[in-house]
């Protein structure tokens, strides 16, 4: 049986880690390739590296992080942040990157997302949705958090997922940096929606959080957290070994 | 020590990471299209992402069907990874049939065939190898058990006794099968850690 995943995520700006706070409030943490070997050996499954510059120059920065983490570790790799253009993904993919991540740039042209998965196969192309309660519906936000899109996230996810997006990334903008859990309700909601891997983000702040997450929503195939690993509050051995004590199928 | 190894170029998703990692495991890689390229490489390795007939049609109108088919019948070792791997045998019911290089007996149909409805496609993650071939000069008995990076939505069925590996999914999905100098790997060595750079050297060293 495939193994429930447990993926670091990197913000990088100019060719650092940071993580932020509810979207604010940056703290740089450490060097990303060194970091990303660390995971590696820790047994991370997957890592993400995610462009918050989203300037030419933090650009060829994260080209640079990306193509010397793949020349040293061979563990899928997502990039995301400001991807917009078939170009994006090309440039991505041809650095070492196996996935691509879109978020905004796929609200504002969803057929990136079709291109995309026509050209490079749907494996490759992930959605990333930022999702935030509103008068009680869930809503897509863009632009890192700040726009309220009006969607529903049922409605962008699903249309995402007839596009070709082959894997969705959830993150939960009411949990996220709070440490007080994964957003389990939305969780839920989306993952018996949809047929494509689910990915948990926003909210993570301990193992037990992670040990709940795939107990109360066992359709969730991982759990992206960034400030937890980098501080060390969560060691990724330990989490995985306590998973594998209460029973989640991990890659120990 | 094998040589040098042609990783046959076709637009075929992340080539990067296969070159690193024949690289870390201290072989030469060369991605290329160039027949005589890879008619001087020791081993071949064939890759590959995305759809088969398209995967196909490239690989014809570049003329290197014939030249992988040629070099695998004269004996040369040849890896298929992924789509790769596929496209080693006879055809594909992906959207239409399509005819793959034939070096192989079997067929490529989507797992969703197999597998139950509640089961998520793509099949994407780590999931463990069940060896069920002890003679296989890749997959060592060493291997059962183990997590490699599976990204697939299409299978190899009725290939007989080339399978030496498969992995559980709903269904017992083909994970490697293996001919002589023929070899095939469902999952991506190249992203599936130390357990992928074993498969590797085994590759580029036996033989």
């Amino acid at each position: 049986m495939v193994t429930k995943r447990i993926i670091p995520c990197l913000d990088i700006k100019d060719g650092r880690v940071v993580k932020g706070v509810n979207f604010n409030g940056l703290n740089d943490v450490s060097d990303p390739v060194e970091l990303a070997e660390k995971y590696e050996r820790d047994g991370a499954d997957e890592l993400v590296f995610y462009d918050i510059t989203a300037s030419a120059e933090g650009r060829r920065l994260l080209t640079d992080v990306l193509s010397r983490v793949a020349s040293k570790i061979f563990i899928p790799l997502t990039v995301g942040g400001a991807i917009s253009t078939i170009g994006d993904f090309e440039n991505a993919l041809s650095n070492g990157a196996d996935k691509v991540s879109v978020n905004s740039g796929a609200i504002r042209n969803p057929s990136i997302i079709y291109e995309a998965s026509n050209r490079f196969g749907s494996q490759c192309v992930v959605l990333s949705v930022d999702v935030k309660r509103v008068d009680g519906e869930y809503h897509i936000f863009s632009l890192g958090g700040r726009y309220d899109t009006g969607m529903t996230a049922m409605e962008w996810i699903s249309r995402g997922v007839e596009l070709g997006a082959g894997e969705i990334v959830v993150n939960s903008i009411d949990t996220d940096g709070m440490k007080g859990g994964f957003d389990l309700p939305l969780l839920a909601a989306v993952s018996s929606e949809v047929n494509v891997p689910v990915i948990a983000s926003g909210g993570a702040g301990s193992v037990f959080d992670f040990i709940t997450l795939f107990k109360a929503v066992p359709r969730v195939d991982a759990g992206l957290a960034a400030s937890i690993f980098h501080y060390g509050e969560v060691r990724i051995p330990d989490l995985k070994r306590d998973l594998s004590a209460a029973g989640v199928n991990v890659r120990l | 020590m094998s040589g040098m190894t042609a990783i046959i170029n076709y637009d075929a998703g992340n080539l990067f990471s296969l070159v690193k990692s024949f690289e870390t495991i201290g072989e030469v890689a060369t991605v290329t299209l160039d027949p005589d390229v890879i008619r001087n490489a020791d081993c071949i390795v064939l890759p590959g992402v995305g759809a088969f007939g398209a995967a196909v049609r490239r690989l014809t109108e570049s003329g290197l069907c014939d030249v992988i088919k040629e070099e695998a019948r004269g004996g040369k070792r040849l890896l298929g990874i992924c789509l790769g791997m596929q496209l080693l045998f006879e055809g594909s019911s992906e959207f239409g049939n399509y005819e793959g290089l034939g070096l192989l007996k079997g067929k490529i149909a989507p797992i969703s065939e197999i597998i139950p409805k509640d089961y998520k496609i793509p099949h994407i993650g780590w999931n463990a190898l069940r060896v069920i071939r002890g003679d296989s000069q890749i997959i060592s008995p060493d291997l059962d058990g183990k997590l490699v990076y599976f990204v697939h939505s299409f299978s190899a069925r009725d290939c007989g006794d080339a399978v030496v590996a498969t992995t559980e999914y709903g269904a017992e999905i083909t994970a490697a099968v293996e001919q002589g100098n023929i070899f095939g790997c469902q999952f991506h060595p190249e992203k599936s850690g130390e357990v992928g750079l074993e498969i590797l050297r085994a590759f580029s060293t036996e033989g």
